[in-house]
C-alpha cells in the first residue's frame, strides 16, 4: 500500500507600505542598519503602536481576491517569545481574530487541470529584525530595519497531495500578490516566504504527525524539500518508527532537511489580546473603496486574452501567470497580430530571457521595440528570420531596428523580377529535382525554396518564392 | 486548578526569569492562591456574551501610510549596552 503526502502552507508575504505596520519609520530595503528605527519598533518603554490603515487595505485587498470571508472585527494578540531580533519579547499578530478568514485559490496544473487549495486564514503582523552572527566573535549584531514591517501571514488548508500542487499553489498566490500590488514578491530578500507542513499518511487515513520546514525561499526549494520530506518520513514509517512534530530547516547545499529545534517548548507563545491595540474595525465604505480599485485579476485576465487576441488557453495561461508579463505582452500587441506576438513573446523573447537569467521587468528589450520587430515582418520589410537575426542582436548589443535593416541591407527583397531570377537560376542549376518535382515529388519544393532563401541569403520574401516556384515547376517545359 | 512546581519552573523558563529553586514552592502556593480567586470569574454565566478584546469600547484608529520618523540612530542607541557598526550587540546566539 502506499504513502498520500499531504501538505499545507504557511507564507508570509511582505506588504510593500512606505511605513512599518505600527509606526511611521521606512521599510525600503537595505539602508544604514538601525537608521529606520524609533521608540516604537525599538520597545522603547512607554511607546504605542499606531496601525498603518495601508497595511490594512492591502489584507482587504488580498480577502476580495481570494473570495475569503472579511471579518469585520478582528483583534490584534501578543504572540511572546524571546529572540534578540525582537526587542518587544512578544511579535504583534493575530490570533483567535484573524482579518481575513476562509477562502480559496484555484490552481491549474501542468496537465490542465485545476484543484481548489482552501485558505484557512489570513492575519496581519510585525516582522522581526535581522540576526547577523557572522560578522562578530563571540556576539551577534542586531539590525531593526525589517522589525516592524507589515506581514499577511496567509495559511493554507492542507489541501495539496504532491509537491507539484504546493508549487502550483505558491506560484498562483505569488502571482496574486503581484498582481493586487501588495507585495514585491521579491523571495531572495524574503518578502515573500513559506514554511510548508508535511505529513504521510495512509490514504483515507487521519492526518499523520507532521514536519514544518522552514526558510523555503524559491520554488524549486519548496518542491525539493517536501519531495526530501517524503523520502525520510516514509523511511521512518516503513521502520516501525514514528515522525516527531517539531520544525526542520531546509538546507539547499545539503538538499535535506534537519531539525531545528523541538517545537513543544517553542509552541507555547502565550497569546493574548494586546491591550496596547484596540479591535480593528472595518467599515463597509473602506472595504468598498478597496474593491473598487482592485485590478484585474489573473483568471480574468486570461479569459480576456483568450478573446481579445484568439489565444489558446495554454497561452494565455502563460502570458498571464505574471503581471508584468502580461503588461508586456499588451503593450507588444497593441496593434499588431496577437497570435505572432504570442509566438514571439513566449518563444524568442522567454527563451532569451530565461538563458540570460533576467527577470522580464529588466528585459533589454523594450515592448515598443518588439513592437516594431514584429511590425516588421507584417509590412514585409523582413522576413521572420531575419527579425530572430535582429531580435538576436539587439536584445544582446541594443540598437535600433530600421538602422540595423538599412545599414546591413536586411530589407526583404519583394521585387518579383529579382526573385524570378533567382528562382530561375536555382531551377536551371537542378535538373535532376525539377524533373522529380514533375514525376510527382511534391516534397522537394522545401529543397527549392531553401536554395532560393539561401541564394537570397535570406532575404527574399518566401511567400513570394513560393509562388513564383510552383507557377515555374508547373509549367510544362 | 493545580499550579504545581513543574508549572511554575516552566513559566518562569519561559517568562526567561531566574528564580531560586528554594523560592518555587513559596511561588507555587502564591500563584495558586491567585489561579483560585481568578477561577471564581468561571462561575459567572458567560453563554452569549462575545469575548471582550479590550476594555474600551473604540476601535482602532488607523495611520496614513506616510514617512514620519527621521534617522535617530545616534540618539536611539545611545543607551545600548554594546553597539558597534551601527548594530546592537548581543552575546552569540546560535539557532
Amino acid at each position: 500500500m502506499d504513502w498520500e503526502v499531504v501538505i499545507g502552507l504557511e507564507v508570509h508575504a511582505q506588504l510593500n507600505t512606505a511605513t512599518k505596520i505600527f509606526c511611521g519609520c521606512p521599510t525600503t530595503f537595505g539602508a544604514e542598519p538601525n537608521s529606520h528605527t524609533c521608540p516604537v519598533c525599538l520597545a522603547m518603554p512607554g511607546a504605542l503602536p499606531v496601525l498603518n490603515g495601508a497595511a490594512v487595505d492591502k489584507a482587504i485587498a488580498l480577502s476580495l481576491a481570494i473570495g475569503a470571508e472579511l471579518n469585520r472585527h478582528s483583534v490584534f494578540a501578543r504572540k511572546n517569545y524571546f529572540y534578540p531580533d525582537l526587542p518587544k519579547g512578544y511579535q504583534i499578530s493575530q490570533y483567535e481574530l484573524p482579518v481575513v478568514g476562509k477562502g480559496q485559490l484555484t490552481v491549474q496544473m501542468a496537465d490542465g487541470s485545476e484543484k481548489i487549495i482552501g485558505v484557512t486564514r489570513a492575519h496581519l503582523e510585525e516582522d522581526a529584525g535581522k540576526s547577523l552572527h557572522e560578522a562578530f566573535v563571540g556576539q551577534t549584531g542586531i539590525d531593526l530595519n525589517r522589525a516592524g514591517t507589515p506581514l499577511l501571514e496567509i495559511v493554507s488548508e492542507p489541501d495539496m497531495r504532491s509537491s507539484a500542487e504546493a508549487v502550483a499553489y505558491l506560484k498562483k498566490l505569488h502571482a496574486l500578490v503581484r498582481y493586487l500590488e501588495i507585495c514585491d514578491g521579491n523571495m531572495q530578500e524574503g518578502s515573500f516566504r513559506c514554511d510548508a507542513n508535511v505529513s504521510l499518511r495512509r490514504p483515507g487515513a487521519p492526518f499523520g504527525t507532521r514536519a514544518e520546514i522552514k526558510n523555503l525561499n524559491s520554488f524549486r526549494f519548496l518542491e525539493k524539500a517536501i519531495e526530501y520530506e517524503i523520502l525520510r518520513q516514509k523511511d521512518i514509517l516503513e521502520s516501525g518508527g514514528s515522525i516527531v512534530q517539531e520544525t526542520r530547516l531546509y538546507d539547499a547545499n545539503r538538499d535535506e532537511t534537519r531539525s531545528m529545534r523541538s517545537k513543544e517548548e517553542a509552541n507555547d507563545y502565550r497569546y493574548f489580546p494586546d491591550p496596547d491595540l484596540l479591535p480593528l474595525v472595518l467599515d463597509e465604505a473602506r472595504i468598498e473603496k478597496v474593491r473598487q480599485s482592485l485590478p484585474e485579476l489573473p483568471d480574468a485576465k486570461r479569459e480576456r486574452f483568450m478573446q481579445a487576441y484568439q489565444l489558446s488557453a495554454y497561452d494565455a495561461a502563460v502570458l498571464t501567470a505574471g503581471r508584468d508579463l502580461a503588461d508586456y505582452y499588451e503593450s507588444v500587441a497593441d496593434g499588431v497580430e496577437g497570435k505572432l506576438v504570442a509566438n514571439w513573446v513566449m518563444g524568442d523573447l522567454l527563451g532569451a530571457l530565461n538563458k540570460a537569467g533576467i527577470e522580464i521587468q529588466d528585459c533589454p528589450v523594450s515592448a515598443e521595440k518588439l513592437r516594431l520587430l514584429v511590425q516588421r515582418i507584417e509590412d514585409k520589410t523582413i522576413s521572420g528570420k531575419i527579425a530572430k537575426e535582429i531580435f538576436e542582436e539587439i536584445f544582446h548589443q541594443g540598437g535600433e531596428i530600421d538602422a540595423i535593416i538599412d545599414s546591413r541591407g536586411l530589407r526583404q527583397i519583394t521585387d518579383a523580377s529579382a526573385i524570378a531570377a533567382m528562382v530561375d537560376e536555382i531551377i536551371a542549376a537542378n535538373p535532376q529535382q525539377v524533373a522529380g518535382f514533375r514525376a510527382g515529388k511534391d516534397k522537394l519544393l522545401g529543397f527549392f525554396v531553401g536554395q532560393v532563401m539561401k541564394a537570397s541569403q535570406g532575404k527574399a520574401n518566401p511567400d513570394q518564392v513560393n509562388t513564383l516556384l510552383l507557377e515555374r515547376l508547373q509549367k510544362p517545359e | 486548578m493545580a499550579f504545581d512546581q513543574d508549572a511554575v519552573r516552566r513559566t518562569a523558563h519561559l517568562a526567561r526569569l531566574a528564580l531560586p529553586q528554594e523560592e518555587v514552592p513559596a511561588v507555587a502556593s502564591q500563584l495558586e492562591k491567585i489561579m483560585s480567586l481568578v477561577e471564581e470569574l468561571s462561575a459567572i454565566p458567560t453563554e452569549g456574551v462575545l469575548p471582550m478584546a479590550h476594555p474600551l469600547d473604540l476601535e482602532q484608529p488607523l495611520r496614513p501610510d506616510q514617512v514620519s520618523n527621521q534617522d535617530e540612530r545616534q540618539r536611539l542607541m545611545a543607551n545600548a549596552p554594546a553597539a558597534e557598526h551601527g548594530l546592537f550587540l548581543v552575546p552569540k546566539v546560535i539557532e
